[in-house]
């Protein structure tokens, strides 16, 4: 497949992996912000191939596992209504709210669907006119066009029994709360490459000068992954700040402009709530004022649900890089997939489950 | 999530509502993609489709730029293979 197997030649690859072995000279701490690139990392077993004093941490990068308890409680009563058909995408679907999940719903008679795209949702809402049809937006910068473009062509096309479950956040709030921790111990970031290909790179820059770290907009595939840490490796050894841009065959500075408009049109920013982490200012997008008749939130009346997370789930300190998901007393034994204590464990875009996967248990 | 594949535009057409559609062929598979966000995509160029919409048109001369690093860095000899280590 075209720009995916030659971003996965294991010669170019090990080549990549030597310069990485050659230019580094002391300890550092990378962060990656994606659940795709903490996947790849651990799937092809990058981490282990690094150099020892390289260490990447995986942040906050999977919109699945930082949506926060109680939306997944307001998802499943929501999908709970006798005239509701709720769609998501299909890995919501066993993250555990705080009694049952969304999959359990459906085993009960729920009417949960899972779809490929957003637009999908609205085609049944319009086949299905006498029901209820709610999507549950969940997703960083990079899916908030389409969900916004599935908002905007309800509103067009009069699709009034179609509203939106939203709960969408923003990566570079996420950043700067990690950077502006006094616990913090990341040194630069590896820049998750389709929300920059939204977003631009533009609005790093400044968190880049505020913190005095380096940070690379970095691709999916190994070798882009390996390329974007010898970029960020550079950058630190020789005392570099600022932006650097690895995945240039899908990113501009300025980001897709058109996509940008969209979003700003459907959405606006707001506090968001991220679960293992808190509420961090402007870090989340809800639907604006003009949108409301499609905001499942209004409609249903379900918004005053509050849930405590699992006490034994260290979710929050892992997404934060303080620790690693083999490091959690659970790990493997009272949190698994099959039984997951906490969402990371449940998304394959999770950082437990992907150590759980690829073979950490023992690691 | 924000799983972005690469596919080729086979064919760009109108939808009934308006919205600009192409069909993109993922090595051999044919999906409809919104073509809305990249409105200056044409047929054989390759886009990074996310949840069923273009987000990006892909430039093939950056695409080349990680190979070419390595070229020159095989030419300089300076890219030494290190030794697999033994992991537990």
């Amino acid at each position: 497949m075209k720009y995916v197997d030659e971003y996965r030649d294991a010669a170019d690859s090990q080549k990549m992996l030597a310069a990485i072995h050659q230019r580094v000279t002391r300890e550092w701490t990378l962060m990656e912000v994606c659940g795709g690139q903490t996947h790849t990392l651990i799937k092809f077993g990058i981490d282990r191939m690094l150099p020892e004093q390289v260490q990447i941490v995986h942040g906050p990068g999977c919109p699945v596992c930082v949506t926060p308890l109680e939306m997944i409680d307001r998802a499943i009563a929501i999908a709970r209504m006798p005239n509701v058909i709720f769609t998501s995408f299909g890995d919501m679907l066993r993250v555990p709210g705080s009694e049952t999940d969304l999959l359990s719903v459906k085993a009960a008679g729920g009417d949960v669907r899972i779809v490929y795209s957003p637009l999908d949702a609205v085609r049944i809402a319009e086949q299905n006119p006498h029901r209820e049809v709610v999507f549950f937006a969940v997703g960083f910068e990079t899916t908030a066009p389409a969900n916004a473009m599935a908002v905007w062509e309800a509103a067009h096309r009069g699709v009034l029994n179609f509203s939106m479950l939203v709960s969408h956040v923003l990566v570079p709030p996420a950043m700067e709360a990690i950077l502006s921790a006094e616990t913090n111990r990341v040194q630069g970031f590896l820049a998750a490459g389709h929300v920059c290909a939204i977003m631009g790179y533009h609005e790093y820059e400044p968190i880049a000068q505020k913190y005095r770290v380096p940070m690379v907009v970095t691709g999916f595939e190994p070798l882009d992954l390996l390329h974007g840490t010898l970029m960020l490796i550079e950058m630190l050894e020789d005392g570099r700040i600022g932006v650097e841009n690895q995945y240039a065959r899908a990113v501009r500075r300025e980001g897709n402009t058109v996509a940008q408009q969209t979003v700003s049109q459907v959405f606006m920013a707001g506090e968001r709530k991220w679960r293992g982490i808190g509420e961090i200012p402007a870090s989340g997008l809800s639907l604006r004022p003009e949108y409301a008749a499609h905001d499942a939130e209004l409609r249903f009346a379900v918004g005053t649900i509050t849930a405590d997370e699992p006490a034994e789930c260290i979710s929050g300190a892992i997404m934060q890089g303080h620790q690693k998901p083999h490091q959690c007393p659970a790990f493997g034994t009272r949190c698994t997939p099959e039984r997951p204590l906490g969402a990371p464990m449940v998304s394959s875009e999770g950082a437990c489950a992907a150590y759980y996967n690829y073979g950490r248990v023992l690691a | 999530m924000c799983l972005g594949v690469p596919g080729r535009i086979i064919s760009i057409d109108e939808s009934p509502v308006g919205m600009p559609m192409a069909r993109v062929s993922f090595a051999g598979i044919v999906k409809e993609v919104c073509l809305a966000y990249t409105p200056e995509a044409s047929v054989d160029d390759f886009v990074v489709v996310h949840v069923g919409f273009s987000i990006s048109v892909i430039d093939e001369a950056e695409a080349d730029r990680v190979f070419a690093y390595l070229r020159e860095m095989n030419e300089l000899g300076e890219l030494e293979i290190p030794q697999p280590e033994a992991t537990p």
